[in-house]
C-alpha cells in the first residue's frame, strides 16, 4: 500500500503545479539588470490579488502602469512587470521580496491586506520605493508610499444618477465585505441617491465573499424581487450581478474599473480609477529623490476618478446634467460626501 | 418583516434558490454513483470548473448551447477516467488523488482562461422556457415553470438516478461494488468496471454542472465555483447516498442561500451580523449532516480500494 499512497502524493505534487501556474500569472516584459542604453528603464513591478483584465480593482493599476509607461516613451523608458492572482498573501509577500532582490526600482503592493508585509519587507530593502493601497499608513517608513481611492466622490455621482433613473424607488447595492474601498463606494452611493430623492430606499447586500459569483447573482434576483429597478455594486464577483442585471433589463452602474463591456446594453456608467495620477507623483518624486514617505488619494477633482459614460447607453440628458453639480460640488468643496472616519 | 412575506419577494427568493441549487444537484447526484460504488471523488469541484470554463469558451466562440455541453461532458468523462485511473486501477489514497483533482481543475480552468480569454466576457445561457399554459399560473407558474432547461434536466435526473441505483441490474451492481465488492466479483462482474462507469458517469454530471453554472451567470472568472464541488459531495453524505435525499439537501443549501440573501436586502438582517448570516446555509448543512450520519450507513466500501484476495 506504500507505493499506493506515494502514486497519490504524485498527483497532488503535479496538481500543486498546475494550480500554481493557472493561480500566480507572472510575467516580466524584460529581465531586471540587464544594462541596455545609457539610461536605464525605470523598473516597475506590481503585486495584485486577482488577475490584471478583472475589469475591477487589480486591472485599474495595471491599466494606469501601461498608460504612465506610453506616456514616458514606452519600454526603453519603464519596464512593468507583474505578479496577479496573488489572493494569498503569504505568496504576494513572497513575490513583493523577489522583486526588490531582483532590483526593481519601485515595487506596487496593490492591496489593503499587503500591508503588514510590506511593513516588515521595506524596511530590509532601503533602496527600492514600494507603494501600497487602498491604504492612507505608509507605516512612518521612508521607503513607503501609500494610496488610496475616494470613491464615495464617483458613488455619491452615480447615486445622484440612479436615483433620477429610478421609478420605483428602490435602489439595490452589491458589496463583498464591509470595508475599505468597496465600503466608500457604497456609502457613497447611498448618500448621493439619497441627496437626490430623500424618499429612495437603498437596499444594501454584503454578500461576504469578493469572489462568489453565484452568491452575487442570487443577491442581485434578491434586490430586483425586493423592487430594485437601478443596481450597483463593487468588487470583483459583480460580474454575476451584472448578468443578472443584464437578463432583467435593470440598469447598472459600475465602479473600479469601465464594466461597459459586460453589458453593453444595461451599463450606464462606471467610475474609473485612473491611478496614473498617483504613479507619476510618485515617480516625480523618485526622480527628486523621495523615496516614500507620503500618501496619495485618488478624486473627481484631481483626474484620478472619471464617471466613464456607456455610449450605447440612452441615458436622458437631464440625468447626465443631474450629475454635473455633484461633480463640481465635490470637487470645490460644497459637497460633502461621507468619508471615512480617522 | 411584512415585505419578504409580499408573494413577489417570496417567488422570487424560492426561484432564486431552486435555480442556486442546480448546479449543486448535478454534481452531487453525479457522485452519488461514484460513492455507491466505493469510490470517495473528492475532485468534483475541480472538474465542475473545466466542465464550467469548457462549456464558457464554447459559447463565447460559437454561440451553441448545447455543443458547450457536450464539450463539457466530455471533460467531465477526460476527468473521470483519470481520476478512476488514479483511485481504482492504481489504488491511491482517494482523498489524496481527489484533492490533487481539484488543485489541478482551479489551476488550468484558470490558465486556460487567462490565456484564450483573458478579460471576463459576457455570454448568453439557456433561454428560461415558457410553458403555454402552465407558466402563466400565478406564483406556482413562476416558481416551477420559468427556468431554463438545465434546471429542470437536473430535477429529472432525481427519478431517473434513483430508478437506476434500485430498480435495474446496474444499479445493483453499483451498490454491492460499494458494499460487498469481493461478493460482486466472485460472480464474475469486474468491480474495476463498475467503479470506472460510476466515477466516469459522476465526473460527467460534475462537468454538466459547471456548464450549467457558467452559462446560468453568463461568465466565467478564476474559481467560478467558489467551492461548490466540495458542498456538493457533503450533500451525498447529507442525503445517505440517495438520489431524492441529495435533491433535498441541495434545495435546502440553496434556498437557504437566498433566503438569507433576502433578508440582508430587506434589512431584516442586520448588516452588524451580516457576514455570521453568510455562514448560515454552510453551519445547516453542516448540522444536518452530522445528525443523518448518525442515522444512516455509508456504503461498507466506501474510500477502500478494492484488491482481489485482499
Amino acid at each position: 500500500m506504500k507505493r499506493l499512497s506515494t502514486i497519490g502524493i504524485v498527483m497532488l505534487v503535479f496538481a500543486l503545479v498546475a494550480a500554481a501556474c493557472g493561480s500566480g500569472g507572472t510575467t516580466t516584459t524584460a529581465a531586471p539588470g540587464t544594462t541596455g542604453a545609457s539610461s536605464e528603464p525605470l523598473m516597475v513591478a506590481m503585486v495584485s490579488p486577482s488577475a490584471i483584465n478583472d475589469l475591477a480593482f487589480s486591472q485599474s493599476m495595471y491599466d494606469a502602469l501601461v498608460a504612465v509607461q506610453n506616456e514616458m516613451g514606452g519600454e526603453s523608458a519603464m519596464k512593468i512587470a507583474y505578479s496577479d492572482n496573488l489572493f494569498v498573501v503569504d505568496d504576494a509577500a513572497a513575490a513583493i521580496r523577489d522583486y526588490a532582490n531582483e532590483g526593481y526600482d519601485l515595487v506596487i503592493a496593490h492591496g489593503s491586506q499587503f500591508g503588514s508585509s510590506l511593513e516588515e519587507i521595506a524596511p530590509d530593502y532601503p533602496d527600492t520605493t514600494f507603494a501600497w493601497g487602498t491604504a492612507g499608513d505608509t507605516f512612518g517608513q521612508p521607503n513607503i508610499f501609500a494610496y488610496e481611492a475616494a470613491s464615495e466622490e464617483g458613488g455619491y455621482v452615480e447615486g445622484v444618477m440612479a436615483a433620477a433613473l429610478s421609478t420605483s424607488g428602490v435602489l439595490g447595492v452589491i458589496g463583498p465585505v464591509e470595508v475599505g474601498d468597496a465600503k466608500r463606494y457604497v456609502d457613497g452611493f447611498k448618500a448621493g441617491a439619497e441627496a437626490q430623492n430623500s424618499a429612495i430606499d437603498v437596499k444594501v447586500n454584503y454578500t461576504g465573499s469578493f469572489s462568489d459569483v453565484a452568491l452575487a447573482a442570487t443577491a442581485a434576483n434578491t434586490e430586483i424581487a425586493a423592487g430594485a429597478d437601478v443596481l450597483t455594486g463593487s468588487a470583483q464577483m459583480v460580474t454575476g450581478a451584472v448578468g443578472v442585471a443584464k437578463d432583467d433589463g435593470v440598469p447598472w452602474f459600475g465602479t473600479q474599473a469601465d464594466q461597459t463591456s459586460l453589458a453593453p446594453s444595461i451599463v450606464v456608467a462606471s467610475q474609473v480609477y485612473h491611478w496614473e495620477v498617483v504613479i507619476k507623483q510618485i515617480i516625480d518624486l523618485m526622480n527628486q529623490g523621495t523615496m516614500g514617505g507620503e500618501s496619495f488619494v485618488i478624486n473627481l477633482s484631481n483626474g484620478g476618478e472619471v464617471i466613464a459614460y456607456n455610449p450605447d447607453y440612452a441615458l436622458p440628458d437631464a440625468v447626465k446634467t443631474l450629475a454635473e453639480d455633484p461633480i463640481k460640488g465635490i470637487s470645490d468643496g460644497s459637497i460633502n460626501p461621507p468619508r471615512p472616519a480617522g | 418583516m411584512s415585505e419578504f412575506f409580499s408573494a413577489a419577494a417570496l417567488v422570487t427568493t424560492i426561484g432564486a434558490g431552486i435555480r442556486y441549487a442546480t448546479s449543486y444537484l448535478y454534481a452531487a447526484l453525479g457522485e452519488t454513483f461514484g460513492q455507491r460504488s466505493g469510490v470517495l471523488n473528492l475532485g468534483v469541484d475541480g472538474i465542475m470548473l473545466l466542465g464550467a470554463f469548457g462549456a464558457y469558451y464554447v459559447v463565447l466562440k460559437s454561440g451553441n448551447l448545447w455543443l458547450a455541453l457536450l464539450v463539457a461532458a466530455i471533460v467531465g468523462l477526460l476527468m473521470g477516467l483519470a481520476m478512476a485511473f488514479v483511485s481504482v486501477t492504481l489504488q491511491a489514497e482517494q482523498g489524496i488523488s481527489g484533492i490533487g483533482f481539484y488543485l489541478f481543475g482551479l489551476g488550468m480552468s484558470d490558465l486556460l482562461f487567462q490565456k484564450l480569454v483573458g478579460t471576463p466576457l459576457p455570454i448568453s445561457g439557456f433561454p428560461e422556457i415558457h410553458f403555454p399554459w402552465l407558466s402563466d399560473i400565478p406564483v406556482v407558474g413562476e416558481l416551477l415553470f420559468s427556468h431554463s432547461l438545465l434546471v429542470y434536466g437536473a430535477f429529472l435526473l432525481v427519478p431517473i438516478a434513483t430508478y437506476v441505483l434500485n430498480r435495474t441490474t446496474i444499479g445493483l451492481k453499483i451498490r454491492s461494488a460499494g458494499e460487498n465488492p469481493a461478493a460482486v466479483d466472485t460472480l464474475g462482474v469486474s468491480v474495476a468496471r463498475v467503479r470506472y462507469g460510476t466515477v466516469m458517469f459522476g465526473s460527467m454530471l460534475a462537468g454538466i454542472g459547471g456548464a450549467a453554472l457558467a452559462t446560468e451567470l453568463g461568465i466565467f472568472q478564476q474559481n467560478l465555483t467558489a467551492g461548490q464541488g466540495f458542498i456538493a459531495v457533503a450533500l451525498v453524505y447529507f442525503g445517505a447516498w440517495r438520489p431524492v435525499g441529495v435533491m433535498y439537501g441541495a434545495l435546502l443549501y440553496g434556498l437557504v442561500t437566498s433566503i438569507v440573501s433576502q433578508l440582508k436586502t430587506l434589512g431584516i438582517i442586520p448588516r452588524s451580523v451580516s457576514d455570521l448570516a453568510s455562514m448560515l446555509p454552510a453551519l445547516i448543512t453542516i448540522l444536518a449532516l452530522v445528525i443523518a450520519v448518525q442515522r444512516e450507513r455509508q456504503p461498507a466500501a466506501l474510500t477502500k480500494p478494492y484488491q482481489r484476495g485482499g
